[in-house]
C-alpha cells in the first residue's frame, strides 16, 4: 500500500532545456564568404562559390558584421562576453555539410563562445542561458521518392543555405512547463526582431530543439521543431508521451527524437549506435578574435531599444494598459505599426485598442494559410497601414462614425487598402445626425404608418416600432438618440 | 641562343627584356628540355603547353610594344606544385581523390605570379597531399633525384625541387608543412625556402596542416628565390592568418657580414657524421667572413618530432575529410548507395600514407585522448617558440643540417614510417615556431647534395637572404646535374 501511495502521488519535475538557432538574416553576407545571405527564393545551387562549397584551398573569411550581430543577442540576453573568442571545427559526415566540419563554437581550455552565463526574464520568471555560439548552416537536403522501388530513391543536395550565419542560444533547463516555453520563444523572438538581427517570420530562420526529462528520468532530445510555435506541441506529446510510459512501467531511454510536423508526434530518430565524437579542435585558418571590453560597449551603446524597456515606455507615454503594451512589444511589427500610427493621429489608447482587438483578428495564421500568403509579414496579405488605423480613431474621437461602423470600415480597408475617409464618402455609412434629415425620415415614417400612429397614444411601444422602421429607412445610419427624441416629440405634438 | 633552360630566372628576364632572345624562344627550349628529362626525373604531372606558350606570345608583345607594364618576373618559366590550384588546370594533390579536379580559381600566389608575367609551365609531382617526405606517395609514381635517378627527391615537394635541379624550369614554388621545401631543396642541391607563417597567402592551398604550412620557393640561385618571394608575399583578403601588419617585402642584397650565428648542437650532432662535420665546417667559413659563430642548445627539440606529427595528423584528418566525391572527385556513381557505405567506398582510394595520418589524426582528436595528445602537442610548441624567442635575441640567425641524412634509395624507408618520419627532425621546427627557414646547397657526400639549413626569427627573411647569398658566394657549388 505505501508503494501504491508512492505511485500515485506523482512526481511532476519537468526539466525542459532549449537550444535556439536563428539565422541572422539582417546581414548582407553568409558567416565566411561573400555569398547573399539571403538564399531564400533563388535556384538551387546559384547562391554558392568556392569558400562555401568547401573546395579545396580555400579558406573561412570571418564576416565581422556577424560577430557584432552575435554580440548584441548577447548583450540583450544578459550574457558576459569574453575577452577573446574562437571558432572550432566539429567534425562529422554528412552531405549536406560540404567541408565535413561544420564551424562553430566550443567552451573549452580557457576560451568560450561570444556569450556565456546569461539571464532572461519572461512573464514572472526568468531562465538561465549557458551561452550563446556563432556557427554556420550547412546545407539542405531533399529526398525524392523513387516510389515503390526503393533502390531508386535519391537525395539532392542545395547548397544555397550552406554558411548561412546562426546564432545558437543555448538554455539550461530551467523550464518546467510547455506553456513557459512558449513564453519564452515569444520573448526571444521579439528581442531578435528588435535587434534587427532575425526576420523570424522567414521560412527556416528559427529553429529549436528541446530537451526534456520527466521525474529524474533520462533525456531526451526532440529534434526537427521547423518553427517556434511547434515547440509547445512538441513538448507536450512528450511529456504525455513518457508519462504513459511511466504509468506502463517503461523506462524511458536516453534517445534523439524527431518531431513530425504532419502527424504531431515525435518519432525515434534512427538510434544511434554509438554517441558521436565530434573532434572539436580550434580553426587554424581564423585567427583569435579579440572582442575586449572597448569594442563591446562600442557595440553597446548602438544598442536598439529592447522589448522591456519599450514596454514600459509604452506604458509610461501612452498610458497603455500593461497588458495592451505586453502585447503590441511580442511582436515587433505590431509594436512599429502602432507608434507609426500614433505619429499620425496621437491618440494611442484608442489606436492600441484597435490593434489589439481587432486588427490581430486578421493577422492570425489560420487567416494566412486560408489565403495561402507567404507569412514573411504580420500584415503579409492585408493592405492595412498605420494611416488608416489613425484616421479610424480620429473619425471615432470626432464622433463621426461609431464604432460598430468602424469595425465594418476596418473588414473593407484590410481588402481595398483604401482610406476610410473615401470609404464612408463612397459607401454612405456615415451617421446621421442632422435633426433635419432624421426629421425628414420620422416624417415619411408616419406618413407610411398611420395606423400605428392613432395606437401609439395607448401604446407606449409604438416610438419604438417607429424608431426600427427609421432604422431601417436610412439603413441604421441615424442617430438612435436623436431619432426617438425626434420621434418623441413629434407623436407628444399630435395629441 | 643555345641552353637557354640552364639560366637562373633572373637571366631570363633580363635576356628577355633585352631582346637576346624572345620568350616563345625560351619556352620552346623549356618544352624540349622538358620532354627530354622528364621521362627520367618524373618530376612534372602536368604540363600546361599550351598556356605557356600563350602567355610567352604576350609576354613578347609586351616587349615589342615597349609596354612599361612589363612584370617584373616577365618570361620566366615557373612550375607550381600540384597542391596548389590553377584556375582551369588540373590540381590532384598527386591523389586518386582528385585526379579529375580543376579549380575554379586562382591561389593568391599563382595570381600573382601571372600579374608579374611569369609563365606557369605546369603542375609538379609531390607526396599525396603533401604527406611524405620522399615523394614516393604519389598517385603519379615518384619521382627521382637529377643527381642519381635511383636515389629519392626529398619531399613532398619533390617535383619542385627535382624540376628545378633537372632545368625544366629555373624556379618552382613548393609548400612546406614539415620541411616539406626544405627536405627536396637539400636532396637536389638547390635553394628552397619556408617562409614565416602568415608571410604568404595560403588562399588556394589544398591545405595538409594549416596552421604549420606555407607556400615557398625553390630556385638555384638565392637572388631568384628572394625575386619569387618579393611577387607572392604580402597581405591578401583572402586570408585572414596573413599578418597585415607586415609590409609587402622587398629584398635586396646588403650582404653585410658580422652576422651573430648559434649552430644548434642538438641538431648538428644528431646528423651523420659526415653531414655533421660539414655543418661545423661552415663556423669556420662564417667566422672568416667577420661573423661571430658559436654552438648553443635547445632543449625542446627532442619533442618537436612528436609535436609536429601529432598537431599536423590532427588537422589532416580534419582537412581530407571533405574529399567525399560528392562535388568533385573521380568517377564513381553513388547509385544504389546509402552515404556512409559510399564515403567508405569512396574514401578507401586514398594512399597508405594518407589513410595512415587520417587514421592517427581522428585517434589523438577524439575527446578522450585531446588533452594528452593534441594539448600537449600544443604546449611544446609554445615552448619552443619561447625558446627560440630567447635566442633570437642574441644571434640573428641559427643554423643546422637541413636533413640528418643524404638522399636515399628507393623503397629504403617507404615501408618504415617512423624512419620516414625522423629524418623531418630539423625541418618541423621552423614550422612549429612559424619562423623563416631556407636550404642552401652545401656540397656533395658520395655525390649525393647535403643542404645548409639557415633560421631567423618571424619575418626576418631579409637575414636568411643575407646569410645565405655570402654563403653562396664564398662557395661554388652545382646545382646543374648532368642528365
Amino acid at each position: 500500500m505505501i508503494m501504491m501511495e508512492q505511485e500515485d502521488k506523482e512526481d511532476v519535475s519537468i526539466k525542459i532545456g532549449l537550444e535556439i538557432h536563428c539565422q541572422l538574416t539582417g546581414l548582407q553576407s553568409k558567416l565566411f564568404c561573400p555569398c547573399f545571405c539571403n538564399y531564400r527564393e533563388l535556384e538551387p545551387n546559384k547562391n554558392i562559390c568556392p569558400i562555401c562549397c568547401g573546395l579545396p584551398g580555400t579558406l573561412p573569411l570571418l564576416n565581422k558584421a556577424a560577430i557584432e550581430s552575435a554580440i548584441m543577442v548577447s548583450l540583450a540576453l544578459g550574457c558576459r562576453i569574453p575577452d577573446n573568442t574562437m571558432f572550432y571545427r566539429k567534425n562529422y559526415f554528412y552531405p549536406d555539410l560540404p567541408k565535413s566540419f561544420q564551424l562553430t563554437q566550443y567552451n573549452a581550455y580557457g576560451i568560450t563562445s561570444i556569450g556565456v552565463e546569461g539571464r532572461l526574464e519572461y512573464g514572472e520568471k526568468s531562465a538561465r542561458i549557458r551561452r550563446i555560439q556563432l556557427e554556420e548552416d550547412p546545407g539542405r537536403l531533399l529526398y525524392e521518392s523513387g516510389g515503390v522501388n526503393i533502390s531508386r530513391s535519391y537525395s539532392l543536395i542545395d547548397y544555397n543555405r550552406a554558411g548561412i550565419s546562426l546564432v545558437e542560444i543555448v538554455t539550461e533547463p530551467d523550464f518546467t512547463d510547455p506553456k513557459d516555453v512558449r513564453i519564452f520563444l515569444n520573448k526571444i523572438t521579439s528581442i531578435i526582431e528588435h535587434l534587427g538581427v532575425c526576420n523570424t517570420r522567414l521560412e527556416g530562420s528559427v529553429r529549436c530543439d528541446a530537451n526534456i526529462s520527466i521525474q529524474s528520468g533520462k533525456r531526451v532530445e526532440i529534434k526537427n521543431v521547423g518553427s517556434f510555435k511547434e515547440v509547445e506541441k512538441a513538448l507536450n506529446y512528450e511529456i504525455a508521451r513518457q508519462k504513459a510510459m511511466s504509468i506502463h512501467d517503461i523506462k524511458v531511454q536516453a534517445e534523439t527524437r524527431h518531431w513530425d510536423d504532419t502527424r504531431k508526434v515525435t518519432k525515434q530518430s534512427r538510434a544511434k549506435e554509438e554517441e558521436q565524437d565530434y573532434r572539436y579542435f580550434p580553426e587554424p585558418d581564423i585567427p583569435v578574435i579579440p572582442l575586449g571590453k572597448e569594442y563591446v560597449s562600442s557595440i553597446n551603446v548602438k544598442m536598439p531599444e529592447l522589448p522591456d524597456e519599450r514596454k514600459n515606455r509604452f506604458v509610461t507615454n501612452y498610458e497603455v494598459s500593461d497588458h495592451i503594451a505586453r502585447v503590441l512589444i511580442d511582436n515587433k511589427e505590431l509594436a512599429d505599426f502602432f507608434e507609426s500610427a500614433v505619429k499620425i493621429y496621437s491618440s494611442p489608447k484608442e489606436i492600441a485598442n484597435w490593434i489589439v482587438t481587432e486588427l490581430l483578428r486578421f493577422t492570425h495564421d489560420d487567416f494566412l494559410i486560408e489565403a495561402k500568403i507567404d507569412s514573411s509579414s504580420l500584415f503579409a496579405g492585408l493592405k492595412i497601414e498605420a494611416k488608416h488605423i489613425a484616421e479610424l480613431a480620429k473619425l471615432i474621437d470626432s464622433n463621426t462614425i461609431n464604432r460598430s461602423t468602424a469595425k465594418m470600415i476596418l473588414t473593407q480597408i484590410i481588402k481595398t487598402g483604401e482610406m476610410p475617409s473615401q470609404l464612408l464618402a463612397r459607401t454612405d455609412v456615415l451617421k446621421i445626425e442632422d435633426r433635419n434629415i432624421i426629421s425628414e425620415a420620422v416624417e415619411s415614417v408616419f406618413e407610411a404608418e398611420e395606423s400605428a400612429i392613432r395606437d401609439a397614444k395607448n401604446n407606449p411601444n409604438v416610438a419604438n416600432f417607429l424608431l426600427g422602421k427609421v432604422m431601417k429607412l436610412t439603413k441604421g445610419r441615424a442617430d438612435p438618440r436623436i431619432t426617438l427624441n425626434v420621434i418623441k416629440t413629434k407623436l407628444s405634438g399630435l395629441n | 641562343m643555345s641552353k637557354l633552360y640552364n639560366l637562373s630566372a633572373k637571366e631570363v628576364n633580363t635576356g628577355i627584356r633585352r631582346r637576346e632572345f624572345t620568350a616563345e624562344e625560351y619556352i620552346f627550349q623549356i618544352l624540349e628540355r622538358i620532354d627530354k628529362v622528364n621521362p627520367k626525373v618524373n618530376a612534372i604531372i602536368s604540363i600546361d603547353t599550351e598556356g605557356a606558350l600563350e602567355k610567352a606570345r604576350l609576354v613578347d608583345r609586351k616587349v615589342r610594344e615597349n609596354e612599361k607594364k612589363i612584370g617584373p618576373l616577365a618570361g620566366i618559366a615557373i612550375g607550381i606544385k600540384d597542391n596548389i590550384c590553377t584556375r582551369g588546370l588540373k590540381t590532384t594533390c598527386a591523389s586518386k581523390m582528385l585526379e579529375g579536379y580543376i579549380p575554379p580559381y586562382d591561389a593568391t600566389v599563382v595570381r600573382r605570379l601571372k600579374d608579374d608575367d611569369a609563365i606557369i609551365i605546369g603542375k609538379l609531382n609531390l607526396d599525396e597531399f603533401a604527406m611524405g617526405s620522399s615523394t614516393e606517395f604519389s598517385r603519379f609514381g615518384p619521382t627521382r633525384n637529377p643527381w642519381n635517378i635511383d636515389y629519392v627527391a626529398g619531399g613532398s615537394s619533390g617535383g619542385s625541387a627535382a624540376s628545378v635541379a633537372a632545368s625544366e624550369c629555373p624556379v618552382s614554388l613548393g609548400s612546406d608543412t614539415g620541411g616539406s621545401i626544405r627536405c627536396p631543396a637539400s636532396f637536389c642541391s638547390v635553394v628552397g625556402l619556408k617562409p614565416t607563417y602568415g608571410h604568404v597567402s595560403r588562399f588556394g592551398l589544398i591545405p595538409y596542416a594549416n596552421s604549420l604550412e606555407q607556400i615557398g620557393p625553390i630556385g638555384k640561385t638565392v637572388s631568384d628565390v628572394a625575386m619569387i618571394m618579393n611577387t607572392i608575399a604580402g597581405a591578401d583578403d583572402n586570408d585572414q592568418t596573413i599578418q597585415v601588419t607586415y609590409r609587402t617585402p622587398d629584398y635586396v642584397f646588403s650582404s653585410k657580414g658580422k652576422m651573430r650565428i648559434g649552430l644548434v648542437r642538438e641538431l648538428t650532432e644528431g646528423a651523420e657524421p659526415e653531414i655533421s662535420k660539414r655543418i661545423y665546417s661552415t663556423m669556420n667559413l662564417f667566422t672568416s667572413l667577420d661573423c661571430y659563430c658559436e654552438e648553443i642548445s635547445m632543449n625542446y627539440v627532442e619533442y618537436a618530432l612528436a609535436s609536429y606529427y601529432t598537431i599536423a595528423m590532427a588537422e589532416a584528418s580534419s582537412n581530407l575529410a571533405r574529399y567525399d566525391n560528392i562535388r568533385y572527385g573521380f568517377n564513381f556513381a553513388p547509385d544504389g548507395y546509402e552515404w556512409n557505405t559510399y564515403y567508405a567506398k569512396v574514401r578507401s582510394n586514398f594512399g597508405d600514407e594518407a589513410k595512415r595520418r587520417i587514421i592517427v589524426g581522428t585517434y589523438v582528436l577524439s575527446s578522450a585522448y585531446y588533452g594528452k595528445y593534441y594539448l600537449k602537442a600544443q604546449k611544446i610548441r609554445t615552448m619552443l617558440k619561447q625558446e627560440l624567442g630567447l635566442l633570437f635575441k642574441k644571434y640573428d640567425i641559427l643554423i643546422a643540417p637541413t636533413m640528418p641524412i643524404l638522399p636515399f634509395k628507393f623503397g629504403e624507408k617507404r615501408d618504415d614510417p617512423i624512419k620516414m618520419f625522423m629524418i623531418d627532425i630539423d625541418t618541423v621546427i621552423a614550422n612549429l615556431a612559424g619562423i623563416p627557414a631556407i636550404s642552401v646547397p652545401a656540397g656533395f657526400i658520395n655525390d649525393l647534395p647535403i643542404g645548409l639549413q639557415i633560421m631567423a626569427s618571424e619575418f626576418q627573411e631579409q637575414k636568411l637572404f643575407d646569410a645565405a647569398l655570402l654563403f653562396e658566394s664564398k662557395t661554388n657549388i652545382n646545382r646543374s646535374p648532368e642528365l
